[in-house]
């Protein structure tokens, strides 16, 4: 009698769950994704298994690390593409993530890099030619961190006064940034001498970031700072603010913290990484700056935080991966003739696939039949 | 009529085409967070209805002639709409899917919607292209549906007839979905149950209305009405016009979600801040400000809708206006 007014399922909020089975249940998600992209890939009348592998080799190549022309070992010229990609989204994610603990939804990643880049362009166009090239690294550097911060902190401020939509704010500030590349490229001070092309002018050698085994050194400066990020949030009193924050402003407050101060603290903090993945990509991977700086990274680096559900350890391994898609998606175009936006698309299936998943990690489904028997079994 | 006045008409008339795609993507996402929904999938559900209205005209214009008919443009028209539609509620559905039956983040779900949507369209777009030996580009009458339509002597009357008879029949569509949305939401029965949905979803559960149904229902056809406003990118804006464009939307769907909240969600003011949006994006073409750089100049819509963003904070307006569970999932169960 009872079970005529049960529905057929019911939704139970899990009390515990095993560590072991929340990643076997991402794992699945994630080959859930990929059979489904293998799936729609196939409908179209391609390779699926010929797709994903020329993925890998084109991101790879055939060895990771190779013997150059020169003798020297490094990066094969594939895996060097491909390294400075997860530098560039693995800085942004970390930066992005410091804004996401706090629940501040700083899509703006894409123009704080930009005006990273071009602050610390601006001393590569001025003085890329008389300053030492220490001198310059250092002055680029910090340079790259106060623009890219500020730009960050601008919507902080009216986050935190008067509560205006950050998402939006954000956004918009990216348009601004990429006009504003777009105005540099016609002048004539940016511009290459002699031409009056719209292109900016390509740095001096002195400006450049040094290379270790055949990349921009800042790949290794993105694994440093996934591990002080960590350390940030997992031991500081900081990263512990920026946490209790994002729970609840109230509590919070009621605990005697600034949440003005932080939240202007920590979207510089977000900016100022995200304007030094400028700084590596015009400094270290491009030698210019232009409107594809930031190719996009603002908003892929965004699914690596998500991904790693912000986790900065996690996010070098996704960084890896998703940088494996966008790398590899330019070789399937070659070898196969499947358009390069098949990364974006995959990207947004797998994370799909990914926020989907997390509903079974939280909560139980009991069916009728099934809840009648442990019932009987009970009594 | 001298050159001053033609220039101030041109620029009216340009404002208004470009007002289109913003008022009905606006209108689907004033539907959307009616429900309690915040989508921020505008951006790619747009997409997803520009490629799939461009990719099915073509498909039928293509099919008609391989069978050795000719295809007939009004039914390459209808077949684009109903298809721009369609994409724009799938992309809503999985949206709505996982947001109101899996309980995921609605601003990250949105957010993936929007990079979903960007590539799909882009993926589809150069793999039509491909097919089709270098561009998608559907047939001359089809285009010529997408027009500006001639009224005969009423668009000849001096000024007026060129302010209000000379454009395309979405430009018109827009209109008549405006006033059915201001209708639906504020006169009719449904239109009250969804506001209490979207206000607080607990109390009309406990009414009696199906809050999962109303969701699910205005999230769909709010992301179709987006898919027409992509449909009008891809079939009849200047810049496409019936040729696929690689990422034509380019921020179309992000001004349309600011656009909301500055017409504080009501459907009539959509229209008019669509207008002077629309008239923001192409002003820079009809009147030069003397010493003032294009590129500078390209900014002013961005700007704007910072400066709309701080002023409705600073006066408080989303506390009237925007639904009170706008952003947040309802879980029956943890009532």
């Amino acid at each position: 009698m009872k079970h005529g007014h049960e529905p057929f399922v019911r939704v139970v909020k899990r009390t515990n769950i095993s560590k072991q089975k929340v990643i076997l249940y991402r794992v699945a998600a994630l080959l859930g994704a990929l059979l489904a992209g293998a799936l729609l890939v196939a409908m179209l009348g391609y390779n699926p298994v010929q797709m994903y592998s020329d993925m890998v080799s084109g991101a790879l190549g055939k060895t990771l690390i190779a013997v150059n022309k020169k003798g020297i070992v490094e990066f094969s010229t594939s895996s060097q593409a491909t390294l400075k990609i997860v530098t560039l989204l693995l800085v942004t994610s970390l930066g992005l993530t410091m804004a996401f603990k706090m629940r501040f939804w700083n899509i703006g990643g894409e123009g704080q890099i930009l005006v990273g880049a071009i602050s610390c362009s601006y001393i590569a166009v001025h003085y890329g030619n008389t300053w030492p090239h220490w001198l310059l690294l250092v002055v680029m550097f910090i340079a790259a961190c106060i623009g890219g911060g500020l730009y960050g902190l601008l919507p902080a401020i009216f986050k935190a006064k008067w509560g205006t939509n950050e998402t939006l704010f954000t956004l918009m500030l990216n348009y601004i940034a990429i006009n504003f590349i777009t105005y540099l490229q016609y002048l004539p001070a940016w511009q290459m001498d002699g031409t009056s092309f719209p292109k900016i002018r390509n740095f001096s050698d002195a400006t450049r970031i040094p290379e270790v085994l055949g990349v921009h050194a800042g790949w290794m400066i993105a694994l440093v700072l996934a591990v002080l990020v960590y350390f940030y949030f997992a031991k500081t009193k900081q990263g512990y603010e920026i946490t209790v924050v994002g729970e609840s402003a109230n509590t919070a407050k009621y605990a005697g913290m600034s949440v003005t101060r932080i939240i202007l603290r920590t979207m510089f903090v977000s900016g100022a990484i995200c304007g030094f993945a400028g700084f590596l990509q015009v400094s270290g991977a491009s030698g210019t700056l232009s409107t594809d700086t930031a190719n996009g990274a603002g908003f892929t680096a965004i699914t690596v935080a998500w991904l790693s559900g912000m986790n900065p350890l996690l996010m070098v391994l996704y960084s890896c991966f998703i940088a494996i898609l966008q790398r590899g998606s330019n070789r399937i175009q070659t070898t196969m003739g499947i358009p390069k936006s098949a990364a974006d698309m995959l990207i947004g299936i797998i994370l799909f696939f990914m926020l989907g998943v997390e509903f079974f990690i939280n909560y139980q489904l009991i069916f009728r039949a099934r809840h009648a028997k442990e019932e009987a079994a009970a009594v | 009529m001298n050159g001053s006045l033609s220039n101030i008409l041109n620029f009216i008339n340009m404002a208004v085409l470009a007002s289109a795609p913003l008022l009905l993507a606006t209108l689907g996402e004033i539907l959307t967070e009616k429900s309690g929904n915040l989508n921020l999938g505008v951006e790619g559900m747009m997409f997803m209805g520009a490629i799939s209205s461009l990719g099915a005209a073509y498909g039928y214009e293509q099919a008609v002639m391989a069978a050795g008919g000719t295809p007939s443009a009004l039914v390459a028209t209808i077949i684009a709409a109903l298809a721009a539609a369609a994409a724009g509620g799938f992309g809503a559905l999985i949206y709505a899917f996982l947001v109101i039956t899996l309980r995921a983040n609605q601003n990250v779900t949105g957010l993936t919607l929007t990079i979903f949507g960007t590539g799909f369209a882009n993926f589809f777009g150069e793999l039509i292209g491909k097919q089709a030996g270098g561009f998608v580009q559907v047939s001359a009458p089809t285009k010529a549906m997408f027009s500006n339509i001639d009224f005969g002597s009423l668009s000849r009357i001096p000024v007026l007839g060129s302010l209000l008879f000379s454009y395309n029949w979405m430009v018109y569509f827009g209109l008549l979905v405006m006033a059915v949305m201001a209708w639906f939401l504020s006169k009719s029965r449904r239109g009250l149950n969804l506001r209490a949905v979207g206000e607080n979803p607990a109390t009309a559960d406990a009414a009696g209305v199906n809050v999962t149904l109303y969701k699910y229902t205005a999230t769909v056809v709010g992301g179709a009405l987006c898919g027409l406003g992509g449909m009008f990118i891809s079939m009849s804006s200047t810049a496409c016009a019936g040729v696929w464009v690689h990422d034509c939307v380019n921020g179309y769907g992000w001004l349309a979600v600011a656009l909301v909240i500055f017409a504080m969600w009501s459907p009539a003011r959509a229209w008019l801040c669509g207008l002077v949006f629309g008239g923001l994006l192409v002003v820079r073409n009809y009147f030069p400000i003397p010493g003032l750089p294009m590129q500078i100049y390209s900014m002013f819509p961005y700007i704007a809708t910072i400066l709309v963003l701080v002023f409705a904070s600073v006066r408080q307006v989303k506390e009237h206006a925007q639904p009170a569970s706008c952003g947040l999932n309802y879980f029956r169960e943890e009532r």
